[in-house]
């Protein structure tokens, strides 16, 4: 693979990562939905996930598994550790929007709208 | 205004992770080279491991994932807190129309299959991407199928339970073999077998066929509280 094409991607999965905390952020804080609230908090997890994997990487690397014909290749594999923190990272990630949307329906429920500055003891 | 705040905000924030990341060199940093090296070169010579990803999570930081999947368990059990009803409140569900029999017929026939999927992926965590979360995963959306497509469809609330209990059970029971044995918490204290073999890996799989039913079955109660949700 040539030097500028490796650039190109590396610009791009940082980019891409980057681009979807903001994105997250974005909808967290400015959204009036609380649905639409959860699903950025949910965006900024996911381009967490991407920018950890991404920084597990090893150029010309193969995955971390010794499948027949790969037995000898330790020292070409990616680093596994990012990906076993992120595999974590995303059943909490679960946890956190299950119980958060609980709490929407429980809120709904009370107030009978979704909309946050309807909601007067939430606003900011 | 507020608006405005936000995003000039963001493009500072944007700009700091930028020269962070780019500033990296990607595909040639180190950051774990010897805790790396270490995690690869022991998941074949001591566990006969051929999926490292999966040593890590199951047998170096296993204690860590008997703690992920309490948290998987507080939050299913919040869910129920949160949303809870009276008995009788529970089963009636609001529907805008019957599904139809193409769709009914149709999830009946996949549903079989997807749950053999899943078993798949999780019998298999320890040799091929895939795992216990992965495939409990997969089990799950199954029976978020079937619940969408049968309206009066219903799984039994104490069972899941019962599979949940007891696997958590036994994740702890192996580990405190291990600890009794060896020394250390889900030590492995049966033979490794040899690489590549589906019988491979001492407890390795065992444990990730136990977090595969629980996953499994904490989702589909996840699912199944939230779908019998109504006023």
């Amino acid at each position: 693979m040539d030097e500028s094409l490796f650039k190109y991607i590396e610009f791009s999965i940082y980019g891409a990562s980057i681009l979807l905390i903001l994105i997250g952020l974005y909808g967290a804080l400015v959204k009036k939905s609380l649905i639409k609230i959860v699903i950025g908090l949910s965006i900024v997890d996911a381009g967490v996930h991407l920018i950890f994997v991404a920084m597990g990487y090893i150029r010309g690397g193969t995955a971390p598994i010794f499948s027949p014909g790969f037995e000898n290749d330790a020292s070409r594999m990616v680093d596994p550790i990012p990906q076993a923190l992120v595999l974590t990272a995303i059943v909490i990630g679960f946890a956190v929007t299950a119980v958060a949307l609980s709490l929407v329906i429980r809120l709904y429920k009370h107030h009978d709208t979704l909309r946050i500055d309807e909601i007067k003891n939430l606003k900011w | 205004m507020k608006k405005l705040i936000v995003i000039l905000l963001l493009a500072v924030l944007a700009w700091d992770l930028g020269v962070i990341f780019l500033g990296l060199n990607f595909g040639n940093e180190h950051f774990t080279e010897g805790v790396k090296d270490q995690y690869l070169e022991k998941t074949v010579t001591e566990l006969n491991v051929a999926n490292t990803v999966t040593s890590i999570v199951v047998n170096f930081r296993g204690f860590d994932t008997l703690g992920e999947v309490t948290v998987l368990f507080l939050a299913a059990t919040a869910l129920g807190g949160i949303l809870y009803k009276k008995r009788h409140h529970v089963g009636e569900r609001s529907v805008l129309f019957p599904s139809s029999s193409l769709v009914m017929s149709g999830s009946k026939l996949l549903f079989p299959a997807i749950i053999l999927l899943g078993v798949y992926v999780f019998v298999h965590g320890h040799l091929s991407p895939g795992g216990g979360f992965q495939g409990g995963t997969i089990i799950a959306t199954g029976f978020l199928l079937m619940l969408l497509a049968y309206d009066n469809y219903s799984v039994s609330h104490n069972l899941l339970s019962i599979v949940e209990s007891l696997a958590g059970i036994f994740f702890v029971v192996i580990g405190l073999l291990g600890f009794m044995n060896h020394g250390t918490f889900l030590e492995n204290f049966l033979p490794t077998g040899t690489l590549n073999s589906l019988f491979s890996g001492g407890v390795i799989p065992i444990v990730y066929i136990l977090i595969g039913f629980k996953v499994a079955a904490e989702l589909t109660g996840v699912i199944y509280t939230v779908l019998h949700e109504k006023d």
